[in-house]
């Protein structure tokens, strides 16, 4: 009796592996920076260090994101999941490979 | 600069601002450019969460903000501008609407007066000014119309 060998196909990668990075959503008015990408992944351990990749990346983003004093400009909120960043430990809020970053402008105004 | 709004949306815009006033109105824009050529087929009205001097001013949460752009992507749209209004004054942009006014996005302003709207404008951004762009209102797009854009 031969024996027979059963030929196992290289193991293909997971879901999760694939997606072991977190990922920051860019706010639609702020894709044209971002040769219209609406995601960018990040293994960045904080917040301040995966905007400054992010913005590393795409250099036109720099002036919408920062202020002259080179901190997020006040009509810029960056939340994590559904928490903005300035409830939790700022730009050193931690993140992994689950977390979702949201840049989300400031919508406000009025008449006069 | 030309923006293409439905009737639809136009209704929906124009009935938010007079249901909402005196206070003022605000919601997303969503739908289409290609070539360059913006048209709006969805307006979805959202609160205005400003706790004071709603007559003067709006803001929208941010919650509400990644949900619209959530909506976007789940549905093959554009989140093209927001919309509000000025009840008692004009469609014009005011230096609270520039302060805060992001590149790309339609801001539709709509002119309320004694809950009737008498103006309605868009404008965009251009080197840190509002431009008013040309608004174009059509009937709701048709099969030949999508063809159409999917030829230009």
């Amino acid at each position: 009796m031969v024996a027979r060998l059963e030929v196992v196909p290289p193991l293909a990668p997971t879901l999760q592996n694939q997606n072991k990075m977190a990922e920051i959503i860019i706010p639609t008015p702020l894709r044209k920076f971002t040769d219209n990408a609406n995601r960018f992944s990040t293994t960045a351990k904080n917040v301040g260090d995966a905007i400054t990749e992010l913005t590393g990346k795409y250099p036109g983003l720099k002036e919408h994101i920062y202020g002259s004093d080179g901190r997020v400009r006040s009509f810029i909120k960056i939340f994590v999941g559904e928490e903005d960043i300035k409830h939790l430990q700022d730009t050193g809020t931690s993140i992994d490979d689950k977390t979702v970053v949201s840049i989300v402008p400031a919508i406000a105004g009025g008449g006069c | 600069m030309e923006v293409t709004i439905t009737d639809t949306v136009k209704l929906i815009i124009e009935d938010d601002g007079q249901k909402s006033h005196p206070c003022e109105c605000c919601g997303f824009m969503y739908g289409k450019e290609e070539n360059g050529k913006r048209i709006i087929t969805r307006a979805e009205p959202v609160n205005n969460t400003k706790e004071e001097n709603r007559e003067r001013r709006f803001e929208i949460s941010p919650l509400d903000y990644m949900k619209a752009e959530e909506y976007a992507d789940n549905n093959g749209l554009i989140l093209l501008g927001v919309y509000h209004s000025h009840p008692e004054h004009p469609a014009i942009p005011s230096e609270h609407d520039l302060k805060v006014a992001m590149p790309y996005f339609s801001y539709v302003i709509v002119s309320v007066k004694k809950a009737k709207v008498v103006d309605f404008r868009s404008w965009r951004l251009s080197e840190g000014k509002f431009a008013e762009e040309k608004v174009v209102f059509k009937e709701e797009l048709n099969l030949k119309d999508l063809i159409k854009m999917g030829t230009n």
